[in-house]
């Protein structure tokens, strides 16, 4: 699994991720603009080291749930435009703050946010299903399932939950089963576009709602598409996930 | 009971083949658009001092509604405005539609050319983020301006609401939403919006120019 995809130096990563002011920001760039990571399309055929759960190298394998077709142009353009991009964004972004031009920065980050995001946020979505026959489907075991019990009720609740609040978003977007943090606890929030999930909460389980990731099967009925999958969700991860 | 209703569509749903495909156009037309009007009606049922307005009006005034209602109502009737316009903002491929007159005018002499607007509007199209629109627009000043608005926002609703610079009558319209193309285009949004330029209706854009200048002119 290329999770090597998204590694960056902790310099690179911190000064990213926390508010420091832009002078900071250069010069963890700096340091680093000669040595970019690349980030490269995660190959749906990955064997994960613990639970051995896999997609396969067939992009039929999540059917009838999620069809093939879908599958191929979720993966191979979709999620690798994302990836094309948010390298040329991050080339961009570096050039800028070697250079100290704040203005091109600050005007490259949204595409950093929106393609970063779209790439990190399919990724963690590839990981987080599995076909029936890998377990895809199979209820949440473990500490995972006594929280989703104790903050929902029970399993089928929580999905209801899960369901609506896909049904809500506006546009595109994902929701995420997320864990707070600082107290672990449980909540379903939505993000809108590519936004990804970071800051204050972690995530545990995503659902694309962009139409891309339903419509040449379900076009419209949404509502069919977010009951389907779950049969291919791959709870094991989300189960890995949880901190 | 319901106050606002599916605008029959001008043109046959396979008028606009190979540019536009038959399958979209109706499930576009008989699906999304009219679920946006379905929700409406039901958000707008208890609000009889604005049900009776044209969408139009109805977007113009989000504010006046209780705050319960405004996100729905900027969705459901933006997305009953902007899908009333684009059908309109469209026609057969086998109309001869030409950029002629004012407009045409006003677009060289805002833009360079009309082959820069196509670039500048291409652009916009182009990178939207996720769901929205891209407009030709008049703005308040009486400029021609190329913008776009996230998910079922309008140049109706006013910058506050739209975001900087939005606020306009509309001239064009491109719903860049993935529903709008994927069944054709798939993931390439692109050949939609150069398709798109085969199926615009330029007399219907010459009617809302010159109806939004009369507008500015009779405020002024």
């Amino acid at each position: 699994m290329s999770t090597t995809m998204l590694k960056t130096t902790s310099a690179l990563r911190a000064a990213v991720r926390n508010s420091a002011p832009l002078t900071t920001r250069a010069a963890a760039f700096s340091t680093t603009s000669a040595v970019q990571q690349k980030a490269t399309l995660p190959d749906l055929k990955c064997k994960h080291p613990i639970s051995g759960l896999e997609i396969g190298d067939d992009y039929n394998a999540l059917e009838p749930a999620i069809s093939g077709k879908i599958m191929e142009l979720h993966h191979s353009k979709h999620h690798q435009t994302y990836v094309t991009s948010y390298n040329a964004a991050q080339e961009k972004l570096g050039d800028a703050l070697a250079k100290g031009d704040i203005a091109s920065a600050i005007a490259t980050q949204p595409l950093v946010n929106f393609h970063g995001g779209g790439n990190l946020n399919h990724t963690l979505f590839w990981e987080n299903l599995a076909p029936k026959s890998q377990g895809g489907g199979e209820p949440p075991k473990g500490a995972l399932a006594k929280s989703i019990d104790g903050h929902y009720g029970s399993l089928d609740a929580f999905k209801e939950k899960f369901n609506t609040a896909l049904a809500g978003i506006q546009g595109s977007g994902w929701a995420w089963l997320v864990q707070d943090v600082d107290t672990g606890s449980l909540s379903i929030r939505t993000y809108a576009n590519q936004d990804p999930v970071v800051g204050k909460f972690h995530p545990l389980l995503g659902v694309d709602a962009w139409e891309h990731a339903y419509y040449l099967q379900y076009e419209n009925r949404k509502a069919e598409y977010f009951k389907a999958i779950w049969d291919v969700i791959n709870w094991k991860k989300a189960e890995e996930r949880m901190k | 009971m319901p106050t606002y209703h599916l605008p029959t569509l001008p043109y046959p749903y396979d008028a606009l083949e190979p540019h536009f495909d038959e399958e979209t156009m109706r499930i576009h037309h008989t699906k999304h658009h009219q679920t946006y009007i379905t929700n409406l009606n039901n958000l707008l049922s208890d609000q009889p001092t604005l049900n009776t307005l044209s969408v139009e009006e109805v977007v113009a005034k989000l504010s006046h509604l209780p705050a319960e209602k405004r996100k729905g109502v900027r969705n459901h009737g933006g997305g009953h405005a902007n899908h009333s316009f684009f059908w309109r903002n469209l026609t057969p491929s086998s109309t001869n539609s030409t950029l002629s007159g004012e407009l045409k005018v006003a677009i060289e002499s805002t833009f360079g050319s009309v082959d820069a607007f196509q670039q500048v509007f291409e652009k916009a199209a182009t990178t939207v983020f996720g769901s929205g629109w891209a407009w030709l627009i008049l703005s308040p000043e009486g400029e021609l301006r190329v913008v776009t608005t996230a998910n079922q926002d309008s140049p109706l609703m006013g910058e506050s609401i739209a975001g900087p610079g939005t606020e306009g009558r509309p001239i064009l319209a491109l719903d860049v939403w993935e529903h709008a193309y994927y069944l054709r285009y798939r993931n390439v949004r692109p050949d939609y919006i150069k398709a798109y330029w085969s199926v615009v209706s330029w007399d219907f854009a010459a009617e809302q120019f010159a109806l939004a200048k009369g507008q500015l002119e009779a405020a002024l």
